[in-house]
């Protein structure tokens, strides 16, 4: 089982000791981030009972809240989550089309992941980038005013990102 | 152009730094505030100034500050709500990241008016960059003895955590927030005992938006009273209207409350006009929560006087025939657009951000969306517009928190305004999602020159 590395730690106690003492239980979102990034872009079941015994809480406290926030991953997902956004000022400035040809171009519905575990599609509710539409999430920033050309130049710095990684 | 007071310095290069920022006049009303006022002097400075929160509900900030209980040994805290979720709304974003020492300073200030020695900013997991520029603009703060202990020799200790949040619109409502904040589901509490009496860990907590907090910096500086003046009635100050959609320009814009509707679209100060040379055929002017409004009942009120950018303009008329000014999130549609499917894409997105803890809303927007996807894929009937009434009623006042007015609002505006287009979707079921429904609701095209 995965646990985390001297530097997770410290990243652990620096985001614990922000709170008061015996309300440790607060710094569980910050943590099952921290867990999330540290361990494949996912929770597993394992990961969520580490995660309750690092913060000594039961472990039903942990689920309750990973099933709850959206951006916590329960499965396994591509090396690269393309989240794009289908809410309303997204989709009057032309979100379906980018969902669409993203879908064409991957060869994958939204929720699914592409067979060489490159890619995972999802689509998501307002990101708050409304005036820099249409937009999706990849990882810790947003790729905004998206149009076919940008999604292709996307799907391709990611690949060969991945070939200089392995 | 009108008054700017938080986005004047935005553009200035390297402003997010501390240096430019100090020496652009930074961090002054800190000084003002800890070595001349105290916190009392502070308050009542808030109050005069008339500023109404700038998350959505336009509560007066001084009075919500007033009520905080202060029992002997209990710690206080303030929390800044920058889980800015609502859509259309993107200005708290663009505070944090283009002039995060803005809301730093206005925290540091607010901390010390309301005793909070740990403070925290509750933001969107989804705007995981800008914790990074936050906590370097805390740093900065903190190296240059305005956070810490004793800042600037007045005995009083402060630090400032931020929080990410992860993926969940209940959790800008203020108490859904403490829950997670405390590491809980964002499921709202009942009120009372309100967060001012039994906040974060039940201690006496207030919770402020991003853009509230940083509008203390300038009434400071310049004086309640100052800053009451500028505005109309009892919209004081500037307020940021984040405007999207089919408009010219989309972006973040710094407004006094004084200009009109047909101004702020058509100016080229602001958004420019419609794009692609369209016509204007609806608006929702306050955040996705916020009544739609037909071209005509925007620009002027029913009583057929002008509309401006205001929190009492906007609302002239109730319901039946205005709005309200929300969050500031401002979305056009183009003469293209369907209400249906708009209508449509809100209802689910209400869906998913229900916590499911009050059944009106837990099945209610299920139930929406059901219904207008229906109507939208040509499937629908005439009844199910009467149902959909019938369910956004039902939801309306009758849930724990707002959430549920908010997903029945937008309902309840688009087929009070645009019926016939629902019935135009029943009636041609083949043509319902190649074309629009019609021209029925435009206003003529107007052109307002740049002054």
């Amino acid at each position: 089982m995965s646990q985390f590395s001297e530097t997770q730690m410290t990243e652990f106690k620096r985001l614990v000791s922000r709170y008061p003492e015996g309300k440790q239980k607060s710094a569980l979102l910050p943590v099952l981030h921290l867990a999330q990034n540290s361990f494949g872009g996912w929770l597993s079941q394992e990961t969520l009972d580490y995660v309750a015994e690092l913060l000594n809480i039961t472990p039903i406290e942990v689920y309750e809240v990973a099933t709850f926030y959206s951006m916590y991953n329960l499965k396994p997902v591509g090396q690269y989550l393309f989240e794009v956004c289908q809410t309303g000022p997204c989709m009057i400035s032309g979100s379906d089309n980018i969902i669409q040809y993203i879908q064409e171009k991957l060869g994958i519905k939204p929720g699914e992941t592409t067979k060489d575990g490159l890619f995972t599609l999802k689509t998501v509710e307002c990101l708050g980038a409304c005036g820099y539409a249409p937009m999706m999430q990849m990882g810790k920033t947003y790729r905004e005013h998206l149009t076919k050309d940008k999604v292709d130049a996307i799907i391709l710095e990611c690949r060969s990102n991945a070939a200089a990684n392995n | 152009m009108g008054v700017k007071l938080l986005l004047e310095k935005a553009h200035v290069e390297g402003i997010r730094t501390f240096a430019v920022y100090r020496k652009e006049g930074g961090y002054k009303s800190v000084e003002k505030a800890i070595k001349q006022m105290g916190p009392e002097a502070i308050v009542e400075e808030v109050k005069k100034s008339g500023l109404r929160g700038r998350g959505g509900a336009g509560f007066p900030a001084g009075m919500k500050w007033s009520f905080i209980a202060k029992p002997e040994g209990v710690p206080r805290h303030l929390v800044c709500n920058a889980d800015e979720s609502e859509p259309g709304t993107f200005k708290d974003r663009y505070l944090m990241e283009n002039i995060p020492h803005l809301l730093i300073e206005g925290l540091i200030i607010s901390s010390f008016a309301l005793g909070s020695n740990d403070t925290y900013i509750y933001i969107r997991g989804e705007y995981a960059w800008i914790v990074d520029i936050l906590e370097t603009a805390i740093e900065e703060a903190k190296a240059n003895g305005y956070l810490g202990k004793n800042i600037l020799g007045s005995g009083f200790d402060c630090n400032i955590h931020v929080q990410r949040g992860a993926g969940a619109y209940i959790c800008g409502e203020e108490t859904a927030l403490i829950e997670s904040l405390e590491g809980k589901r964002g499921n709202p509490r009942i009120k009372p005992p309100f967060p001012a009496i039994q906040g974060l860990w039940q201690r006496p907590t207030v919770v402020n938006n991003v853009e509230t907090l940083a509008a203390v910096v300038p009434i400071i500086n310049m004086g309640g009273d100052e800053y009451a003046k500028i505005g109309v009635g009892r919209s004081t100050g500037t307020k940021l209207i984040s405007a999207c959609g089919n408009i010219q320009k989309p972006g973040v814009y710094e407004i006094d409350m004084t200009i009109s509707v047909e101004e702020f679209i058509y100016s080229d100060e602001y958004c420019g006009g419609i794009a692609n040379g369209k016509r204007l055929k609806a608006c929702i002017p306050g955040g996705s929560s916020v009544p739609i409004l037909p071209a005509n009942l925007l620009l002027k009120t029913a009583k057929g006087e002008t509309r401006y950018m205001n929190y009492e303009s906007l609302s002239d008329g109730g319901f039946a025939t205005g709005s309200m000014m929300g969050s500031g999130g401002f979305i056009v549609l183009d003469e293209d657009q369907c209400i249906v499917k708009n209508t449509y894409t809100l209802a689910r997105f209400y869906r998913h951000e229900s916590c499911g803890q009050c059944s009106p809303c837990r099945e209610g927007t299920g139930w929406m969306e059901k219904i207008l996807n229906k109507i939208e894929i040509g499937k629908g009937r005439k009844s199910d517009i009467d149902l959909l009434w019938d369910i956004q009623r039902k939801i309306e006042g009758n849930t724990i928190c707002p959430l549920g007015d908010a997903a029945a609002w937008p309902v309840a505006a688009a087929i009070r305004h645009f019926r016939d287009e629902f019935e135009w979707h029943v009636l041609n079921p083949d043509q319902a999602q190649k074309r629009n429904f019609g021209l029925a609701h435009y206003a003529e095209p107007i052109y307002v020159p740049a002054s």
